[in-house]
């Protein structure tokens, strides 16, 4: 019993040390770590933004392993940090447990949903930016045969690799894609070298243009494609930067804006589905000073055509998602 | 193992308390190497592992599957079995709790338990059984087959993750949730109606004292049963077992299924108990900390309690650390690590010039 006294009383010194820190927001990062130069650091790049505007301070952390998910969401809500944002589909099971336990805590998730009252669940339309990225290699490629590489084999990569192969055969009937994914498992989000041998792979197959969907994987895909000195496509965070003159484009996920919005509109913000499409300015494609020599005003006039017509409703890209099929195959 | 040069409560204390030292200043030097305060560090992770009732369940969550990978590794020391597959085991093991979660409509917990931890010893014991088998037949040398056995059990967990045991609508590769009436009671719901407080979030359960009454059965398993008696002599000296009449063949066996079967009862905590689903990585590397909780228990299913429950703050009270301070995630590991590598491979470093100083006091006395 005197044990249990100094636990009590040491649960008490806790609550009133970390109330200090109450409301303040906090972002967990998926496998694949947060300097991915992707995905995750696209929610970096939003809540760096975030607190460079308003001055305000966040936590954040990244996970070591699978297994931790339920316990990184546990902790934040356990210390008064509200709202919680989350990236990535395999926070969606622990959190449904979690969010029912803590009902005035405010969570979001990007890239899956939770039906619960209090977690907003933001999604992409990852097919609509892969289409319009699809479209520019099928004009870029000189041999017909554009690649990708993939990061795990799941609904949501296969969304990018579906909307991508469409926009390279509406561009070009005769272009072949080629698509391989780097795993199965959430390792796949960071594995430079395998992606870097999917590449090579590829280019031997004749590939001169590679989009990788991959996270911290794309790395190694990019570096491979300046080395063998074909045309590259990043994706989530603008990649251009990383070999300029060399990446083609980047697709665009503004993870950023969610994570920016979510922590903009705080606790108190409106919950449910939000979906982030190409009309949203939730996907896009990136054009700047990186890669303006390799895009030309055909190509240009060709996508933002294409943009708007997606944006307005007349062409409608498929999602892989909808029905687990894609017209050209994607397996 | 008792030195007649040492006093036994300098072995038994005396060492590892020093090697720990050691470890912890050596660690701080890195802290400080990095710019970061090595008193806060310790601070932080004081209180975030034993600071409050939901460190404490996370603490003893994982001391829980620390006590169980280190009293299967313990028990194949003792019969000088050096037995590194504590970790496909326990994968292993969490592959049977999972389908007799998954797959049989349990009216209660406490028979499911029974069941799952059954499963999760005969499917850790089975894995076990090869190397041993291999071992004991061919002279294949255990540490490497064990070794070789984790990446056999890692790929094939991958596989019925995310192939087989998946659901079809989910694209993350676990399973899905076992039935609610499968959760085990956890710390708080055992000490609500004794009228104590414990926080709801700490997954520390049930399984906590199956694995210490296991050391309890363990304890008398080796020292008051002749199978313990041979499994030890086998251990001390196989010509000498071998004159006596033990077989080998069956001790080493023995030794490695009952390890086996230790290991894998572990991941009863650690789906079960924990995340109540199969996920990937389940075993969060448990397998090989029981080798390090082996080494500074001296193989004594008593002895590793203390060990457990170190390597249990330093889990947890390393992942409040990752969480409130820039101390990259790395460090942490480095940490474990000096600590593994002082209470266990360096232990000499620290018993000799000791022996030697007890052996100068005597001789004046």
């Amino acid at each position: 019993m005197k044990l249990t006294r100094k636990f009590l009383g040491a649960t008490a010194v806790l609550a009133l040390t970390t109330g200090a820190a109450l409301a303040d927001p906090a972002l967990i990062y998926d496998m694949g770590g947060k300097f991915d130069r992707s995905f995750n650091e696209m929610a970096f790049t939003g809540a760096t933004r975030w607190a460079e505007e308003t001055g305000g301070e966040f936590r954040d952390i990244e996970l070591q392993s699978e297994a931790q998910r339920e316990q990184a969401i546990r902790r934040f809500a356990e210390s008064g940090y509200n709202p919680v944002v989350m990236t990535g589909f395999s926070m969606a099971t622990p959190l449904e447990v979690v969010a029912a336990d803590y009902p005035d805590t405010t969570f979001v998730i990007i890239d899956g949903v939770v039906d619960l009252p209090n977690v907003r669940s933001v999604i992409f339309s990852e097919q609509e930016g892969s289409y319009l990225v699809g479209l520019l290699a099928g004009m870029a490629t000189e041999t017909d045969n554009v690649s990708f590489v993939g990061g795990m084999d799941v609904p949501l990569i296969r969304a990018f690799a579906c909307g991508y192969a469409q926009g390279a055969v509406a561009a070009n009937e005769e272009v072949n894609v080629i698509v391989n994914y780097t795993g199965t498992t959430p390792a796949a989000w960071n594995d430079p070298v395998r992606g870097s041998e999917i590449t090579a792979a590829q280019i031997s197959q004749g590939s001169d243009v590679v989009f990788a969907a991959a996270g911290g994987t794309g790395v190694g895909v990019l570096q491979r494609a300046v080395d063998d000195g074909i045309l590259s496509i990043g994706v989530d965070s603008n990649q251009n930067y990383l070999h300029p003159g060399q990446v083609l484009t980047s697709m665009m996920k503004r993870v950023d804006n969610a994570v920016y919005s979510a922590f903009e509109s705080g606790p108190g913000m409106e919950t449910g589905l939000h979906v982030m499409d190409l009309a949203a300015g939730g996907v896009g494609w990136a054009d700047d000073e990186h890669n303006a020599e390799l895009i030309s005003d055909e190509m240009r006039a060709a996508v933002s055509s294409a943009q708007e017509a997606i944006a307005a409703g007349e062409l409608a890209v498929h999602d892989y998602r909808s029905d687990s099929s894609c017209p050209i195959s994607v397996e | 193992m008792s030195s007649k040069r040492m006093p036994k409560w300098a072995d038994v204390l005396l060492v590892p308390i020093l090697s720990l030292i050691i470890a912890f200043a050596l660690s701080a030097l890195v802290i400080l190497a990095i710019g970061e305060d090595p008193v806060r560090a310790m601070r932080l992770m004081i209180t975030g592992a034993l600071g409050s009732t939901y460190g404490w369940g996370y603490t003893l969550y994982f001391t829980t599957n620390f006590l169980l990978t280190g009293l299967g590794v313990s028990i194949a020391f003792q019969a000088r079995l050096f037995n590194i597959g504590g970790e496909g085991q326990a994968l292993i093991g969490g592959l049977g709790v999972a389908l007799v979660c998954l797959f049989i409509p349990w009216p209660h917990w406490s028979l499911a338990i029974i069941a799952a931890i059954a499963a999760s010893a005969i499917f850790g014991a089975v894995w076990a059984a090869i190397p041993a088998y291999l071992q004991a037949k061919r002279g294949s040398h255990i540490v490497i087959t064990t070794i070789m056995f984790n990446f056999i059990a890692f790929s094939l967990m991958n596989y019925m993750l995310s192939h087989v045991l998946r659901p079809p609508t989910s694209m993350d590769p676990a399973t899905a949730r076992f039935d609610n009436v499968l959760r085990l009671p956890r710390l708080h719901d055992i000490l609500a109606p004794m009228g104590i407080d414990f926080s709801r979030a700490g997954p520390a359960n049930v399984m906590l004292f199956v694995a210490l009454l296991a050391c309890v059965l363990a304890y008398f398993l080796m020292w008051r049963t002749r199978l313990g008696f041979e499994i030890r002599a086998f251990g001390k000296s196989e010509p000498a077992a071998h004159y006596a009449g033990i077989s080998g063949v069956k001790i080493i066996m023995v030794a490695m299924l009952i390890s086996g079967a230790l290991s894998g009862m572990m991941a009863v905590n650690s789906v079960m108990g924990g995340p109540q689903r199969l996920v990937m990585n389940a075993v969060e590397g448990a397998g090989f900390i029981g080798i390090a909780v082996a080494l500074m228990g001296r193989s004594h299913p008593i002895g590793i309690i203390a060990p457990a429950l170190l390597f249990g703050f330093l889990f947890q009270g390393g992942s409040e650390l990752a969480l409130e301070t820039t101390i990259p995630r790395e460090m942490i590991i480095i940490i474990q690590a000096l600590v593994i590598m002082f209470t266990g491979a360096l232990d000499n470093m620290v018993r000799t010039p000791l022996e030697t100083l007890f052996a100068l006091m005597r001789r004046r006395t």
